[in-house]
């Protein structure tokens, strides 16, 4: 396994892709950074983007890696490899170096910056974990949709659809949600609602750390006594590895029994 | 004739004796060692000097028209225990002690300097620290309370007192002061006709300025950072609150400035910065807001019900989360002439002024109103596109409440 992350490590660092992706994240943070050295609107700014760009650009670099590369993985599976190794190692593969692109893309400007001086420092972390898990999240489910279909334009039209899904028409149909039943309780519900997608969570694990918090009143007091307890931090993470082990686990279970 | 000379060199001898006032001195080497007795000796119009050094004397009262001055700021210590200078008298002046120590009290309002139906007031470049109530003036008109510094060590609400206390008053001239960790910082109740000019008041428990049923008063240049809950102005009516700057009053229930039943006030050229909440208004009739600068607030302006007959203008509206927010359908202010740096508007016949006006209202704003909850999907994707459609073409917010003449151009301030 670890000589097929190797592999795909490799490859992907020859691919002009990952330099794209890493450049526009130094870029954004620098232009960010340069325009207000109030690195907390920063982290709130670049929060909007990398909740959005994340994502999208883990889903299609997943899809898009997958169809390209099946000449290759048909070549290991003629190997005595075990299947899983070869979809797992694949995986990991492209959600590391998705994730170390981030990681260096964001990383280096707050670090020129100085954010290790800056009470910010935690707000900044988060930032990043929060970006690593969607990384992982989003490219799982991407390979996912491209091992069950052998059709590319019927795999890109899921996966793209699965990210629109989550990213916004999730939050239509929890605002729709949210008025529906007014005239109930609707604390509960709103915890629930925004925890079960990743993004959403997210972006509330942010916002939370942040000043901006004040301005979500009674409902943000709710939730930061939600998440400040053991239990509201042990529903957060673990609906965050459920949301990378049950597509990963589905990956080396639909892989097991493929017909190549 | 002799009788007439003699009564002429007795009445000479009467003006002399009343016309010239004495000036007592207290120190350790001085005739009289303690201000109580100084006073005891004094007489209308004298001039009790403090000398440098620590006084304990617990509760000094002083019943006679006199001058009682600090040189290099003697200190007057109540040792937690008692209030330490109660002045019963009119005309009377405190300058220059440091004042420490009056400890906390449940039964009564103990103060550092109180003024208790004394006119003519002076209470000038006093230190006070660690004062339950600092300066506490009540039924007394006609005073200046001016550069005085007030630190307090409030730590709760019900276990804390005010830096200036006043209280049924007429006239007072509150300027120059420093007023720090207390519960308000400032706080009028009955009073009229007074001056609140260049203070700055911070870190207070509740607010930093507390003011209710005191009419026709103006409070101009004074600063007010990072106070519990910002400033209350309720139940007034003709106030005038000129280049005040609200900042950094942030936190889940905290004000830039609350109003409350306030009828013909003008709030110009202020700034309000960092605000959770710059200007909170609730049943506030005829008041101009003009002139001034709303920068990084949460909510810039959050109207409540019953607001009639406002007018906001020429004010610059600058990155806030939500400019405006309004409670009822019903609006009867006008906003016309602001600027917003939301527009998006356009301007074709240069004349600095939008051609087509702005709306001021999120769709999200809307939906908060009837449901808070929604609030957990600030900044997400959704929203920012709910919000864009909303505005390309309204359906949902006010169509009554938008600037007709927004501004292209900030405002510049002098």
């Amino acid at each position: 396994m670890l000589k097929i992350l190797k592999y795909v490590g490799y490859d992907l660092l020859r691919s002009r892709w990952t330099y794209i992706y890493c450049s526009f994240f130094l870029m954004i943070s620098l232009s960010l950074l340069f325009l207000s050295s109030d690195l907390s609107k920063v982290v709130i700014s670049l929060m909007n983007i990398v909740l959005l760009i994340v994502p999208l650009i883990a889903t299609m670099f997943g899809v898009m890696y997958y169809y390209n590369s099946r000449e290759f993985i048909e070549l290991l599976l003629a190997q005595p490899i075990k299947r899983s190794n070869i979809f797992l190692g694949q995986y990991i593969g492209i959600a590391g170096s998705l994730s170390i692109s981030l990681i260096i893309g964001i990383g280096v400007p707050f670090l020129i910056y100085g954010v290790f001086n800056s009470p910010e420092i935690w707000n900044f972390m988060i930032l990043l974990v929060t970006g690593v898990l969607l990384s992982f999240i989003f490219s799982a489910i991407a390979l996912l949709i491209a091992l069950k279909n052998e059709n590319r334009i019927k795999g890109f039209g899921l996966a793209i659809l699965v990210w629109l899904f989550l990213a916004v028409i999730y939050d239509g149909i929890f605002l729709l949600g949210l008025i529906w039943f007014n005239d109930y309780p609707l604390d509960n519900f709103a915890i629930i609602g925004s925890i079960l997608n990743p993004i959403d969570l997210s972006r509330i694990l942010i916002l939370l750390k942040l000043d901006i918090s004040a301005l979500m009143g009674f409902t943000g007091a709710v939730f930061q006594k939600f998440f400040g307890t053991g239990l509201g931090i042990a529903a957060a993470i673990s609906v965050l590895i459920a949301w990378i082990g049950i597509p990963a686990w589905r990956i080396k279970s639909v892989s097991q029994t493929k017909d190549f | 004739m002799k009788i007439k000379y003699f009564i002429f060199l007795c009445s000479v001898w009467l003006i002399a004796q009343n016309g010239i006032s004495k000036q007592l001195e207290v120190c350790s080497t001085c005739p009289h060692k303690t201000i109580k007795s100084a006073i005891e000796n004094a007489e209308d119009g004298d001039k009790v000097v403090v000398k440098k050094g620590i006084y304990k004397e617990g509760n000094i009262v002083i019943k006679k028209s006199i001058q009682l001055i600090g040189l290099d700021y003697p200190i007057l210590d109540g040792e937690n225990e008692t209030e330490i200078l109660t002045v019963n008298t009119s005309g009377v002046t405190i300058e220059g002690f440091q004042i420490q120590n009056v400890g906390t009290s449940y039964i009564e309002d103990r103060a550092g300097i109180r003024f208790e139906r004394a006119n003519n007031f002076v209470v000038r470049n006093n230190k006070l620290y660690n004062t339950f109530f600092g300066i506490y003036l009540a039924h007394s008109n006609d005073g200046i309370v001016e550069g005085n510094y007030v630190e307090g060590e409030a730590a709760k609400e019900m276990s804390s007192g005010n830096a200036i206390h006043i209280w049924y008053c007429k006239r007072v001239k509150v300027e120059n002061n420093h007023v720090k960790k207390h519960r308000d910082g400032i706080y009028f109740e009955f009073v009229d006709n007074s001056l609140i000019q260049n203070n700055l008041s911070e870190e207070n428990l509740r607010y930093g300025l507390h003011f209710m049923f005191s009419n026709d008063d103006d409070y101009i240049n004074n600063e007010f950072r990072n106070n519990g809950a910002g400033v209350a102005v309720m139940f007034s009516r003709r106030i005038n609150m000129s280049e005040n700057l609200f900042i950094l009053n942030w936190g889940k229930a905290s004000y830039g400035l609350l109003l409350k039943e306030i009828y013909d006030a003008e709030i110009t050229n202020n700034r309000f910065v960092e605000n959770t909440i710059g200007i909170f208004a609730e049943g506030s009739t005829r008041v101009n807001f003009l002139n001034n600068d709303f920068v990084n607030n949460g909510w810039a302006m959050k109207v409540s019900g019953g607001c009639l007959n406002n007018q906001v203008s020429k004010n610059n509206f600058i990155s806030n989360s939500f400019d405006l927010s309004l409670n009822s359908s019903a609006y009867e202010n006008s906003i016309d002439g602001n600027y917003w740096s939301e527009y998006s508007g356009y301007d074709l016949n240069r004349d600095g002024v939008g051609d087509i006006p702005h709306r001021p209202i999120k769709l999200f704003n809307y939906v908060l109103k009837k449901t808070p909850e929604a609030i957990v999907l600030m900044r997400s994707l959704f929203i920012d596109i709910i919000n864009f459609s909303e505005k390309v073409s309204p359906v949902f917010t006010p169509a009554n409440v938008l600037d007709n003449q927004p501004s292209m151009k900030i405002f510049e301030r002098t």
